[in-house]
């Protein structure tokens, strides 16, 4: 073979690798509609998405107590790891001695991040969840209601969920903050104005949309997290109406049911798999606008 | 009013405790699993066979079936990872399809595992049942291998562009082809670089588990070949913690999942910081 020839079957291989990607999405989004949709048209859209009740013995798909479950944990997971993870990165962008962050912050975030699911998911169920139901065992309200007295619930998911989306956050609001010019800080400090009101009124302003993005990309991690959650949640497909209410997620749902499912009941779990796959899909693109629209 | 100096004490205080509460959630977490795991770990532990469907004896088929199951994702998507990255450091423009690329890319990274387990289930599982064998460790390697295709690339990108451009021209004004260049000069120099992504690329797979749950069949025997149905050790841990209730079966392999984990990360850093000094040098 010539060589000019050879270059040019080296350049398709590797041509249709770069394609590999943009094939396995396109054939991801394909199955899980074509496997998905039948449910949403044989019933209706309305009565799907938003019904409210998940009983796949009598053919009742409502997938809303799912998509509750899933936005409540992860805006519980929200309140909580935003300010630890914002107010981490300013601190290892702005005020941590070197040698600090190198032996001891930033392997800790890289742990955390690498921590397996399930790993969280059991410390999560042999140590919040006892704590939460002896707390709600001494509240009267609670304790009379067993539905809101395993410990397994909402508040417990969220805790757990707020830990495993720190290293994303925190991650990417660093190098947001990071990437501040550096005469914004000097012009400030020169104006006479301390650290702390240089890095509240100047850099985190500037760093505002980075810091945006880390924060809807942690969303897009809390609603995807599937493991820790099933394990800790207590996955009750119902309304939730507590913040103590065992709930399921839309992840946790395909997970539960998949095992034993059939027909109909696994084409409605792909119906759930068509909502996740469309908030996801929209809220990544919401974080890469972000992103695009800082870089110009 | 309160005077700016109390603020930028009262400011340095929050965001130290911050920093620090953040090191120790881990240190709790960690400190806690192997508490209850350690009593466990031990030669035997490692290498019994499960019994009375996990709840005793050891974790040995599940060891097998992650390390099995490892490795085949990695040979499955180490070659087009590299290969994709090449493609789109070396010999893009930046037009219409590069972008598709791209934007395909960065939308696989964000797929939640669980979602990619629903297409590994439909396509590899169902569809393709004669040559997969169904729920197999080559249906779960195939899906593992889609989940980390988007890091692999990313980080062989980042391996790829760190090569200084004066050894591109170098190797071209000695007459060499593109191929020639990209495979005896780009490559061996960004190994390292690529390395360190395939190993955080094995971070990844080792502690997956959603995806495996509806592709691998979480089997309790040891498998002897890729179309056997297999478990690996997060997947072990969740069934006997959540089926089964043998927690300190589960915390024994939540330990070994990790010293897997701190192994792995330990390795990374340690290749990262040997190229720095090579680099300097």
């Amino acid at each position: 073979m010539q060589r000019s020839q050879r270059e040019k079957v080296y350049k398709a291989l590797l041509f249709c690798s770069a394609l590999m990607a943009l094939f396995v999405i396109i054939l991801i989004g394909g199955f899980i509609f074509k496997e998905g949709l039948p449910v949403f048209m044989k019933y209706g859209f309305k009565e799907i998405f938003w019904g409210t009740e998940w009983r796949p013995s009598e053919q009742l798909y409502g997938q809303w107590p799912m998509v509750l479950g899933s936005i409540y944990i992860t805006l519980g997971a929200l309140c909580l790891g935003v300010p630890l993870g914002v107010l981490t990165a300013i601190f290892l962008a702005e005020l941590a001695p070197r040698k600090l962050v190198s032996l001891l912050i930033r392997p800790a975030i890289e742990l955390l991040a690498g921590i397996p699911s399930v790993v969280y998911g059991l410390f999560g169920m042999t140590t919040i969840v006892p704590v939460i139901r002896a707390i709600s065992k001494k509240v009267p309200a609670y304790a009379e209601d067993p539905l809101l007295s395993t410990g397994y619930g909402i508040v417990a998911g969220a805790i757990i969920l707020s830990i495993m989306i720190l290293p994303t956050i925190i991650n990417v609001a660093e190098d947001a903050i990071r990437s501040v010019p550096q005469d914004y800080k000097e012009g400030s400090l020169a104006l006479g104005a301390t650290h702390w009101q240089t890095i509240y009124r100047v850099i985190v302003p500037a760093a505002k949309s980075g810091i945006m993005a880390g924060v809807v990309l942690g969303l897009g991690r809390a609603l995807g997290e599937t493991m820790a959650i099933i394990m800790i949640v207590g996955n009750s497909p119902v309304i939730p109406h507590s913040l103590l209410s065992s709930v399921r997620s839309m992840t946790g749902n395909i997970a539960i049911e998949m095992a034993y499912s059939s027909g109909e009941h696994t084409q409605a779990l792909f119906a759930t798999g068509i909502i996740l796959f469309v908030f996801i899909m929209l809220i990544n693109s919401l974080a890469m606008f972000i992103v695009n629209k800082e870089a110009g | 009013m309160i005077k700016p100096q109390k603020t930028e004490r009262v400011a340095k205080v929050v965001l130290w405790t911050a920093a620090m509460l953040t090191v120790i959630t881990l240190v709790l977490i960690l400190g806690y699993i192997f508490l209850h795991g350690f009593s466990k770990l031990s030669w035997e532990f490692l290498t019994t066979e499960p019994e009375a469907m996990g709840a005793e004896g050891g974790i040995f088929s599940s060891l097998v079936g992650t390390i099995i199951f490892t490795i085949t994702t990695i040979i499955v998507a180490v070659p087009v990872g590299i290969a994709a990255a090449v493609y789109l450091c070396e010999y893009t423009k930046n037009g219409i399809i590069t972008k598709l690329i791209r934007f395909g890319t960065d939308a696989l990274a964000g797929i939640p595992s669980i979602v990619i387990g629903l297409f590994g289930f439909a396509f590899f599982v169902t569809l393709l049942k004669p040559l997969t064998g169904g729920w197999s460790l080559i249906s779960g390697a195939l899906t593992g291998a889609c989940m980390i295709l988007p890091t692999l690339i990313r980080t062989t990108e980042e391996a790829i562009k760190a090569v200084p451009a004066s050894y591109r021209e170098g190797s071209y004004s000695l007459g060499a082809t593109k191929w020639q260049t990209i495979s005896r000069i780009i490559l061996p120099t960004a190994m390292p670089g690529i390395l360190t992504g395939v190993i955080l690329g094995i971070g990844r797979i080792v502690g997956e588990t959603a995806a495996l749950l509806l592709t691998l069949g979480g089997s309790l025997f040891i498998p002897t070949k890729l179309t056997d149905p297999a478990s690996t050790l997060s997947l072990h841990l969740y069934k006997v913690a959540m089926e089964v209730g043998a927690m300190d079966v589960a915390f024994g392999a939540a330990a070994v999942l990790i010293l897997t984990v701190l192994f792995i990360n330990i390795s990374a850093a340690l290749i990262m910081s040997l190229l720095k000094k090579k680099t300097i040098a």
